[in-house]
């Protein structure tokens, strides 16, 4: 075993690790049904280029592509814990009313009751932790489907907001931290130091990996693949970084705005933490076994229950965050926050990221994406049309669009046997 | 036991059953059956729909106990009454639906629910490597890769997986139930010559099997269930295909079986 890579079979080793053949293997599981996150690239692409061509003035500016990004991130955080959820084959409808009750709690501990920030973000995170809780024990215990266990969440959920805010009233955020996240950017040399940081860091993690796989004995992807992924990852990420890095105040002499908003290393964080959770630790695995066949994870000696109520604890409390990020942005709680139709661009945002509504497949970096996509139409359309009800039929048909999607690569797979 | 056992000279069994009984309620499903399975050889267990297979097989597994009977496996007497204690003898069954996770690739269902860990991470490096030790123990060469999804694997792969699953962990008894009751021409073979490898890597092998073919292909002792009794487990070198359905559909052959009298009275 210890001499595999360099004795046996030295042309099929060649074959499976050079570039060409790496690319056709990707070729072939495009057409095999396995198409990842590449809708979601592609969509994004198309649409900046399709707004920056119809609007150049307002949305290809980096004011605006610096908007957009924070605009972007509470859906993206809830898209992000609403992965774990979809990949068990759940949903959780209640995620954009668990936001805006998590940041309710902390709003009314800081403005109502002169509680300091670390204490009332602690409340929220709390707060998102008991509604997972719950919603997961009602799931994983009682087996009630989750779409009715979460659809009364959203229900009930929208009535407690209504509650602790009370009628009509709104709590306003003065806390500088909790404003900061939303509203403070890095300088350009912090955001340098980050794009480096997060270039070499991937670097570093191909590289280790290949070694640790060469050590064992294991097939190694070739140098140039490897080049290749941290080039595609340090191409768009120093643009950005280029792009934010630019001036961007309508006067600056009055007050300079440039540099990388503040949230983006926040995501950043959450991406790696929960990326690691997914794909590096064992109940990461469990998590795509139930998604996959339960039955299965259930006879491998897998706790089922508690792997789905962990998921569901993970869910809300990305949305318990992503009601920090609303408060921040707004400067303050209403009964609306995490209303009308957050959910639905987060569900949508996982979804056009590649995330499967059947569970077992998606992965964490899939939100982003997503949310990106649906941040450039959110962000976009406006631009080009006032008409409220063209927006949301434009919104419709690009989740509709992702969820077909889904459905014909899911149809594909099983017609190709992938 | 009325049975009559013709194995000669192989030593003591690795599992060996006796006089067990299992009731549902009001139903006697396994009558004083028995059977032993030895170390390097493939056991066939062979019976109509009914006749106390997979009973025989959930209880050596411990999914339910058996209400009495001599259980003894590596010459101890063990009380088995859930799958954990069967795992820690080193017992295991791939069942005739598989329970593989199709969006999770070959080495992923190898060690699932088992993975290996350094600290907090998944050694996926030594799962890796030990998954592809494995199968190239089994002598496998029908997968391109290990890092494949089972997903894109056809049946046979998939049979292959299962069983080579089974014996990752040291197991000393593996029972399979039906392995090659989906499969084509082809696969069947790949199938039973991993069976076959199995026993010769020095496991003990339970086959179960409705398929008069694989038996007489692999089989080394066939036990015939009928009714719920051990009909008879014999060599498979001592008889041949009509006996052996004959021991199936009326439980006894000749001179071999239960007596004429036990059989008739099974049915009434």
């Amino acid at each position: 075993m210890t001499v595999t890579a360099a004795a046996p079979a030295p042309d099929i080793e060649e074959d499976e690790n050079s570039v060409s053949s790496a690319f056709r293997a990707y070729i072939n599981r495009l057409r095999g049904g396995d198409v990842g996150s590449l809708p979601a690239v592609l969509g994004f692409v198309a649409l900046v280029i399709l707004f920056s061509v119809l609007r150049p003035d307002t949305f290809a500016s980096s004011r605006n592509a610096a908007n957009l990004l924070v605009q972007a991130t509470p859906v993206i955080f809830i898209a992000m814990g609403l992965v774990f959820v979809l990949l068990l084959g759940e949903i959780d409808l209640g995620a954009g009313y668990t936001a805006g009750t998590s940041a309710a709690v902390m709003g009314v501990l800081m403005t109502n009751h002169g509680v300091g920030w670390p204490v009332a973000v602690a409340a929220c995170i709390a707060t998102g932790l008991v509604i997972g809780l719950t919603v997961g024990l009602l799931v994983a215990r009682l087996n009630i489907p989750s779409f009715v266990v979460t659809l009364a969440s959203f229900l009930g959920l929208q009535g407690v907001l209504l509650l602790i805010i009370g009628e009509g009233g709104t709590i306003s955020i003065t806390s500088p931290v909790i404003i900061g996240i939303m509203n403070n950017n890095l300088s350009p040399l912090m955001g340098w130091l980050l794009f480096a940081v997060v270039v070499l860091g991937y670097a570093a993690n191909l590289l280790w990996t290949a070694s640790a796989r060469r050590r064992a004995g294991l097939p190694v992807a070739s140098s140039a693949i490897l080049v290749a992924k941290v080039l595609a990852l340090a191409i768009p990420l120093g643009a950005a970084t280029y792009l934010l890095n630019l001036e961007r105040a309508v006067n600056p002499l009055i007050k300079s705005l440039r540099g990388i908003p503040i949230v983006v290393p926040f995501t950043l964080v959450f991406l790696l933490a929960l990326t690691f959770l997914a794909s590096r630790t064992a109940f990461g695995r469990h998590v795509y076994a139930v998604g996959g066949n339960t039955e299965a994870a259930r006879r491998a000696g897998i706790n089922v229950p508690s792997i789905k109520i962990m998921c569901f604890i993970i869910g809300s409390i990305m949305a318990a965050v992503a009601g920090i990020l609303f408060a921040s942005y707004n400067n303050s709680v209403s009964p609306t926050t995490g209303g009308s139709s957050t959910l639905l661009y987060a569900v949508g945002a996982a979804v056009i990221g590649g995330t499967s509504l059947f569970g077992g497949k998606g992965r964490v970096v899939d939100a982003i994406l997503g949310g990106l996509v649906v941040a450039v139409i959110q962000n976009g359309l406006p631009l080009i049309t006032q008409k409220a009800g063209i927006q949301l039929i434009v919104t419709g048909l690009v989740l509709l669009l992702a969820a077909s999607v889904d459905a014909i690569s899911r149809r594909r797979s099983a017609a190709t046997g992938r | 036991m009325t049975s009559r056992t013709t194995e000669s000279g192989a030593g003591a069994p690795l599992l060996s059953l006796r006089g067990v009984n299992k009731s549902f309620g009001a139903v006697h499903v396994l009558k004083d059956a028995g059977i032993d399975a030895w170390a390097g050889k493939v056991t066939a267990l062979v019976g109509d729909n009914g006749a106390g297979k997979s009973t025989l097989v959930k209880g050596i597994a411990g999914i339910y106990a058996f209400d009495n009977g001599d259980y003894r496996f590596d010459g101890r007497s063990v009380h088995v009454t859930n799958p954990k204690q069967s795992a820690a003898l080193g017992i295991e069954v791939v069942y005739q639906d598989l329970a593989l996770c199709d969006n999770l690739d070959v080495v992923q269902n190898m060690f699932l629910g088992r993975e290996m860990r350094t600290g907090l991470t998944l050694d996926e490096t030594t799962m890796e490597r030990r998954a592809a030790e494995t199968l190239a123990g089994l002598s496998v060469r029908t997968l391109k890769s290990v890092r494949q999804k089972v997903s894109s694997l056809s049946g046979g792969q998939r049979q292959t997986v299962a069983i080579a699953k089974s014996v990752l962990w040291n197991s000393k008894l593996v029972i399979l139930d039906e392995p090659t009751a989906a499969l084509g021409v082809a696969q069947t073979e790949q199938v039973l010559n991993l069976v076959r490898r199995l026993a010769d890597n020095g496991l003990a092998v339970v086959l179960i099997t409705h398929n008069m073919n694989d038996v007489m292909r692999v089989a080394d002792s066939i036990a015939a269930l009928y009714l719920g009794r051990t009909a008879a487990q014999v060599d498979a070198r001592t008889v041949n295909t009509t006996q052996i359905v004959e021991l199936i559909t009326a439980g006894y052959s000749g001179d071999i079986g239960l007596p004429p009298s036990v059989a008739k009275e099974a049915v009434a």
